[in-house]
């Protein structure tokens, strides 16, 4: 169908439920709807119920956005981005709208820019996703600096931007999301006071002594909490310097946030002529008054309710989705059981549904120990789970939402869900459940999804699980839920013959695929696909093979560079912004007035953004263009460090004997002699070596792939294996030698074994666990397999074939356009300057 | 998660979304780009990246990646396929699919004539 033909649909708001929509719908029908959307915020979707985690630093802005911009040019979706709806001509059938302000707050009455000329987007059907503004209870003076909302990522920013130059802050709301913002604030380091009307904190979800104890709780991680107390005026001239409550008390306080509750943005459904309540009024289907408008989240009214949390809106959505695509056009939405977490960093607290008995025969569980701030709670109701609060341990909550969500018989020993069973079974075991079942209310990820991570995904754990499908990423309460599906279906998972192969395009594992090539004579990665994989060409496969390759042919390997990481092909290491670093080598960390001067030289004529120490004892230049790497080489004169490729990287090394008055043997000269023989060989991964002049260690030799730690007598203890990265294991040790030259034999012995015997990117930890010290000293120093000699011959010829990358690229490039940056094309229509 | 560099959003032009029309841009001598690899072009406002298949195959793509805005132009690319150089989430090249999550990147048809790369905007 041309985009003529199609239906158009039109989104108002480009929040968490009008994204989410649109993602339903183009899952069902990706081909159905020429889609418009308008969204006030200037960003694409975020998920806004992590916004607390932006404020207290934990997460970045950019690690909670859900569909970035291009994700609505991917898929074909016009997103008037900072752009407002302010009406539906009904009659015409258009939506129509304007730019915001630059400044503007986004859920503000105005902001729009009336100069502007309108947008309009034409329409068959419409949604409504307009979502909620916060509620400023009434008060004099909101609005002067230091006054803020809580509601959207740059109110977020502007709260944690003024809070750097605050002592004290107050925050106006002791419900959920003021507890949040308190919270974040703490963690800014600044003094906290929580302002609540009523005389309990989250009334909504809390019974009172819950509530008292939460406030204990609270006050316990150095939040001030007030309640009743009804603040009437904020005091100071230019910015806030206090506030005054009803009573008269004034409490001083260098900035304000007011998080008092939410009401639902309906003006544009009023101002259009539809039905509106609290809410925008919906039937079943999430039908407006107008059969063609539909309205979901926030801002919608459903059988007399509003909801405040996104579980209840994943449920909307679908409908709408199925009832827009066809799919189920008589798809009904029966309203939400509410489950709420408070994502409070030190407070443990979930509330399901009904608090307090309300009907002649509920059930009330509850198990109290106030030393400890722990409450349970639980409301039974014809043996299904009404309500429950978990207060100060949450371990059951996975297990309490799911009973309560799908109305399942509670077992008959109630203690159970409060605590776990005596023995240690699950109460209920996820295996048991459907498919279907919702287990990440926040992000609405089924069971059947998790499942898939696991399974085809081979996720092995709750992080992973969360890196592939958002589970567990929100509240956070199902994570144990996820814990068991991962024991469940991690053990199930069938072993794949590819998990042994060398590379996942070629079908040998390592010894076959070596003999193959020795066999064939094969030089190049692109001779590789040819002969041995039926000439399809495996993107993922290139830079495992070429490294294989050059350790079987070190002289007359074939160097394709596309075969090549980026990093090995400009011989630096990329940076998050695509820039790179650049890491000389410096033998054994010892470096000289001069060098230092060149490298100062260096830093200030490229204006590097950053000079650091390394963790390896050298000196890193960061953020520089790829476009100036071979004139800094040049003008460094220094060999490069390899900080970048799956190769020999450093030797690092303790004063030892020149100066310590420890030192047993030399290790600055041991470490430079290592250094400049096996500089830049390559290997399966990196390999970064340290000496030590005695067994304190003071260069971590025991914990480097390869360690050489002088001992009393005049010796040389040589050790493999070590690591101190994401894992830590002590070297195991292979043999004791008296001289420089049998450590570098021995080094340089092992090095060639594990080029020859490692997987591709098996770090010398596993590599020497694997095969076991008393195996590695059969072979490398009893020679049992009469390989030693071959062994020596060989590392020597890589040794002697090894050249300076940076001194011959920047001398001789690849190609002409081996370091250029993005190309600047000049189109008849290019935009001025770019 | 998924969040390109501001900069990189200007560039791309993606702040407005009014439908462009196509047009064709010259982007020089295909020698420019060695066998198997790819490079940056800024044309237009937005920055592209052009990859040339060892099998001759020429692609066109959005250079930004949608996860977190890494260069394209400095993956590895092969069968159809280019790898993100900074977390390695991989781009079917024919249709813009990224392959385990659910995002595309934008593609346009490029080809050859007399020896250089020309793309259709
Ligand atoms: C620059 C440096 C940090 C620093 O500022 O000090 C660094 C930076 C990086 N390290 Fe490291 N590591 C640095 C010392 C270390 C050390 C300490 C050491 O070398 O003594 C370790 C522990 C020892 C080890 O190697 O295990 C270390 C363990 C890692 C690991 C974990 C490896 C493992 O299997 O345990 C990785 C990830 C990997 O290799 O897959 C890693 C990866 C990285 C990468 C290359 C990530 C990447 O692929 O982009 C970082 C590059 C950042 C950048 O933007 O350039 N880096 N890294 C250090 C450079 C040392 C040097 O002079 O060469
Ligand atoms: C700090 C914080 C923490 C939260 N924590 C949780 C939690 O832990 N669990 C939970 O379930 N819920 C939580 N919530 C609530 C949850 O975020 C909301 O329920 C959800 O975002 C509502 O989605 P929505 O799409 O209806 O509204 P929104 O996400 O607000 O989206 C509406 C969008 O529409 C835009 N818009 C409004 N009017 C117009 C117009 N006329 N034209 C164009 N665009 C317009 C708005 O600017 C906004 O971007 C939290 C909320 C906040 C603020
Ligand atoms: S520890 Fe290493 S890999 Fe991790 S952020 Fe620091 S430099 Fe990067
Ligand atoms: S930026 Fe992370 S994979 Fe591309």
């Amino acid at each position: 169908m041309s985009p003529r033909q199609r239906e158009r649909l039109v989104v108002i708001g480009n929040g968490m439920a009008g994204a989410r929509l649109v993602e339903e719908v183009l899952q069902r029908d990706a081909h159905r709807f020429a889609i418009t959307m308008f969204g006030a915020e200037p960003y694409g979707n975020y998920n806004r119920i992590l916004l607390s985690h932006v404020l207290n630093g934990s997460h970045r802005r950019e690690e909670i956005f859900l569909n970035p911009l291009p994700w609505y040019a991917a898929h074909g979706i016009t997103l008037h981005v900072g752009v407002k709806a302010l009406y539906i001509d009904r009659a015409r059938r258009v939506v129509v709208g304007k730019p915001l302000h630059r400044s503007a707050v986004p859920y503000a009455l105005d902001g729009c820019d009336h100069a502007a000329a309108p947008i309009e987007a034409p329409y068959d059907r419409v949604v409504i996703a307009t979502g909620s503004r916060p509620f400023v209870p009434p008060m004099d003076g909101m609005g002067k600096p230091g006054t803020f909302l809580f509601r959207t990522l740059d109110d977020c920013e502007h709260i944690a931007a003024y809070a750097k130059h605050c002592r004290k802050a107050t925050v106006i709301g002791g419900g959920l999301l003021g507890l949040e913002a308190a919270r974040g604030l703490l963690a800014l380091g600044v003094e906290v006071t929580v302002l609540e009307a009523l005389p309990q904190l989250m009334a909504a979800q809390l019974d009172a002594e819950a509530a008292a104890m939460l406030k204990a709780t609270i006050e316990r991680l150095g939040i001030r909490v007030l309640l009743q107390a009804v603040t009437t005026r904020i005091l100071g001239e230019e910015r806030v310097t206090g506030v005054q409550l009803q009573d008269g008390m004034i409490l001083e306080t260098d900035m304000l946030v007011v998080s008092a509750g939410i009401r639902p943005i309906v003006e544009i459904a009023r101002d259009s002529g539809l039905a509106v309540e609290r809410g925008i009024v919906c039937d079943d289907q999430m039908r407006t008054s107008d059969p063609d408008i539909f309205a979901v989240g926030e801002c919608a009214q459903h059988r007399g309710v509003v909801y405040g949390l996104v579980d209840p809106i994943w449920d909307q959505v679908k409908t709408v989705a199925d009832v827009l695509t066809g799919v189920k056009p008589d798809a009904v939405y029966r309203g939400s059981k509410l489950a709420t977490t408070l994502k409070v960093l030190g407070v443990e607290l979930v509330s399901l549904g009904t608090t307090t008995p309300v009907q002649a025969g509920d059930e009330v569980v509850v198990y109290r120990e106030p030393s400890r701030g722990v409450y349970k709670k639980m409301l039974v109701r014809d043996n299904k789970l009404v309500g429950a609060i978990l207060l100060g341990e949450t371990e059951t909550a996975g297990v309490l939402t799911q009973m309560f969500m799908l109305e399942t018989p509670v077992p008959a020993r109630r203690a159970d869900l409060l605590f776990g069973t005596a023995s240690g079974a699950p109460v209920l075991s996820v295996f048991d459940l459907p498919e279907h079942a919702q287990i990440c209310n926040c992000n609405g990820v089924p069971k059947g999804r998790i499942k898939e991570a696991i399974q085809v995904g081979k996720c092995r754990s709750v992080a992973q699980v969360g890196a592939h499908t958002k589970a567990g990423t929100g509240c956070g309460s199902c994570k144990s839920l996820i814990a068991q599906l991962l024991e469940v279906y991690a053990g199930e998972v069938t072993e794949d013959p590819s998990e042994h192969y060398y590379v996942p395009g070629v079908p040998l594992t390592k010894p076959q695929l070596i003999a193959a090539i020795k066999e064939k004579k094969l030089k190049s990665v692109s001779a590789v696909f040819r002969e041995l994989a039926g000439g399809k060409e495996d993107a993922d496969s290139k830079a495992g093979l070429a490294s294989l390759l050059k350790s079987i042919w070190p002289q007359e390997y074939e160097d394709e560079r596309d075969a090549r990481f980026i990093n090995d092909r400009v011989h630096a290491n990329i940076q998050r912004d695509g820039t790179f670093s650049v890491v000389p080598r410096i033998y054994g960390g010892v470096t000289s007035p001069a060098e230092l001067r060149r490298i100062a030289d260096v830093a200030e004529k490229y204006q590097v953004r950053m000079v650091k120490i390394t963790g390896g004892q050298r000196i890193d230049l960061l953020g520089v263009k790829k476009e100036d790497l071979p004139a800094i080489w040049r003008d460094l004169g220094m060999p490069s460090g390899h900080a970048y490729t799956k190769a020999f990287r450093t030797c690092k090394s303790c004063v030892g004997t020149d100066f310590c008055r420890y030192g047993l043997g030399d290790s600055i000269a041991l470490a430079q002699k290592i250094e400049r023989r096996f500089q830049g060989i390559e290997a399966p991964h990196k390999l970064k070596l340290a000496t030590a002049g005695c067994p304190r260690n003071c260069s971590e030799a025991y914990v480097k792939d390869l360690g050489a730690v002088a001992i009393e007598g005049g010796q040389w203890e040589i050790y493999l294996g070590g690591a101190a990265g994401s894992t830590v294991r002590k070297g195991d040790l292979l043999c004791t030698v008296k001289t420089h030259e049998e450590v570098l034999t021995y080094m340089g012995r092992f090095i060639q074994y594990y080029r020859e015997n490692a997987k591709y990117m098996e770090r010398s930890y596993s590599f020497v666990a694997r095969l076991g010290i008393e195996r590695l000293r059969a072979v490398l120093v009893e020679d049992r397999e009469g390989i030693c000699a071959r062994l020596d011959a060989e590392i020597e010829a890589a040794v002697a074939a090894y050249r300076d990358p940076w001194a011959t690229e920047a001398a001789h490039p690849i190609s002409a356009s081996q370091f250029a940056g993005p190309v600047q094309i000049d189109s008849t229509r290019a935009e001025e300057g770019m | 998660m998924r969040q390109c560099l501001p900069s990189e959003f200007e560039r791309n032009g993606l702040w407005d979304n009014g439908a462009p029309e196509r047009h064709e841009v010259d982007l020089g001598p295909l020698d420019f780009i060695p066998p198997g690899e790819g490079r940056a072009y800024r044309v237009a406002g937005r920055t592209i990246a052009v990859f040339r298949q060892r099998d001759g195959c020429l692609f066109a793509t959005d250079n930004c990646c949608p996860h977190r805005g890494g260069p394209l132009a400095d993956g590895i690319v092969g069968g159809g396929v280019v790898i993100c150089p900074l977390h390695a989430w991989k781009f079917d090249l024919h249709t813009g699919r990224c392959i385990g999550e659910d995002v595309a990147l934008r593609t346009y048809p490029v080809r050859l004539v007399n020896g250089c790369i020309v793309v259709e905007l």
